[in-house]
């Protein structure tokens, strides 16, 4: 028995590890995008992107993968996802990359805009040009200053995850619950836990060390 | 012949008149040092000076090139904005040192940048790298830091740090240099080394601009005084002249709280 749920956890950690991944690949730069839009010059695009990060941050996420899971289908009349499995993770990677992106657009322009103008105006009175002060002044002080929220953000994903099952995909969480359903067993929900935590654990000690990186400075 | 021509600048944020027909001119290898109270527009020339702000009015000129106009705006080309920045240097009240680099590093990080694009730069990579190194180490040597070259600046005190921004202006051999209250962030015991510094400057004939609330170091280092109250200048003459004999009574008043 341990064998089997062993092995359907890992299934199901294979699916949890893909949304996991591509919602990081798509919404970090996808965020980067929101938080230059968010302070640009233009009104109506600053404007636009507020409206959507308080839609996004203002409803749950559950309810959002619900309407992007089914709502094409009953709209158009045909489920652009498919009903496989894959169509599934790609709903739900669709669905977080976009929730995700206005949590890292918000975080992204703390940390840009906390980066004092000062060290602009030094490159700037250095005669360096403007790709030469983000990439050698600016990017680093940024990328320090995100990586605590980041990381507090990134672990909530490691968990929120687990809500692609009410579209139902077959990750973590509904891989330990089966065995709740269909033999009665306890046990495979804490072994399921326990998947959680070494992802966790791993993503924590990475963030230690990139803090640790990035600890030479002030 | 003046290095640097000043003219009838003005300028305005909303509708506060921040400098009005500010004109002076600057002696290569004099120091002018700039006093007044705080809100009188020092500072907003000096930004002015270094295309940190850009004028309503007037003209600047360096060694006969103007390099702004306000009746005639050039389109705002970034390559260009850049060169005439070097003619200047900018010392901050706040250091504004990057954090992630050395006292070296910093020193050295703008002039390996204009480096690579010389022509040359690719067959002569490591020569020129050295070249600036050593550059960048001499400056360092002549402030007084050669122990600190390789300290991050929260490593160092603010005086050490005021004296790396100074080495990191020079870098680029500007034609003037200029200072923002260079010691009215540093605790008292600290503005000492960093003046000391200063006055080295001046003995060797460095083209200086300085924005300074300490008046008897003005007094000493500068050939030239300006004091400007509410956007304009309201007195200008040698130094000591208008130090111990100001003509105008705006001028004895402001002193008289020093």
């Amino acid at each position: 028995m341990f064998f089997s749920v062993t092995r359907s956890l890992l299934d199901g950690l294979l699916t949890t590890f893909q949304i996991f991944i591509f919602t990081l690949l798509f919404s970090l730069p996808f965020g980067l995008v929101l938080a230059f839009g968010a302070m640009s010059r233009w009104k109506a695009l600053r404007g636009l992107i507020q409206t959507l990060v308080w839609i996004i941050r203002g409803t749950p996420l559950m309810l959002q993968l619900i309407i992007i899971f089914y709502g094409p289908g009953l709209w158009l009349g045909h489920n652009i996802w498919s009903g496989s499995e894959a169509g599934r993770i790609t709903a739900t990677v669709v669905a977080f990359s976009l929730n995700y992106a206005c949590y890292f657009s918000v975080i992204f322009r703390g940390g840009i805009e906390g980066v004092p103008v000062g060290q602009r105006e030094a490159g700037e009175v250095l005669g360096m040009t403007k790709w030469q002060i983000f990439f050698k002044v600016t990017l680093l002080q940024m990328v320090k200053r995100v990586v605590p929220p980041m990381s507090n953000e990134i672990i909530t994903l490691v968990k929120d995850t687990s809500l692609a099952r009410i579209i139902a995909a077959y990750e973590l969480t509904f891989a330990g619950y089966s065995f709740m359903k269909s033999n009665g067993l306890t046990w495979p929900l804490f072994y399921t836990g326990v998947f959680y935590l070494l992802f966790v654990g791993i993503l924590t000690l990475l963030f230690n060390y990139i803090e640790r990186r990035l600890d030479y400075f002030r | 012949m003046a290095v640097l021509e000043v003219k009838h600048i003005g300028k305005h944020f909303g509708s506060t008149r921040v400098l009005d027909d500010v004109s002076f001119d600057l002696k290569e290898g004099s120091a002018l040092a700039i006093i007044g109270s705080s809100g009188s527009g020092k500072t907003t020339l000096l930004r002015c000076l270094n295309f940190l702000e850009t004028p309503d009015h007037g003209s600047i000129t360096v060694r006969g090139e103007t390099l702004f106009d306000a009746d005639h705006p050039v389109a705002g080309q970034e390559k260009d904005l850049r060169t005439k920045r070097l003619h200047f240097g900018m010392v901050f009240q706040a250091f504004h040192l990057f954090p992630q680099y050395t006292a070296l590093e910093n020193v050295t990080l703008a002039e390996k940048l204009l480096a690579q694009e010389q022509p040359d730069f690719k067959q002569r990579k490591k020569e020129i790298l050295e070249e600036i190194e050593a550059h960048g180490k001499s400056l360092l040597e002549q402030m007084g830091l050669e122990e600190r070259m390789d300290h991050y600046p929260h490593q160092l005190s603010g005086g050490q740090q005021q004296r790396v921004a100074i080495a990191r202006a020079l870098a680029l051999q500007p034609d003037i240099l200029c200072f923002d209250e260079p010691t009215s962030a540093l605790d008292p015991e600290l503005t000492g080394e960093v003046l000391k510094v200063i006055r080295g400057l001046a003995r060797q004939h460095t083209t200086m601009i300085i924005v300074t609330h300490e008046m008897s170091f003005a007094r000493d280092v500068a050939d030239q005084i300006i004091f400007m109250d509410e956007g304009v200048i309201v007195e200008q003459g040698a130094a000591k002249q208008v130090i111990d004999h100001p003509k105008e009574e705006r001028t004895r008043q402001f002193l008289t709280k020093y």
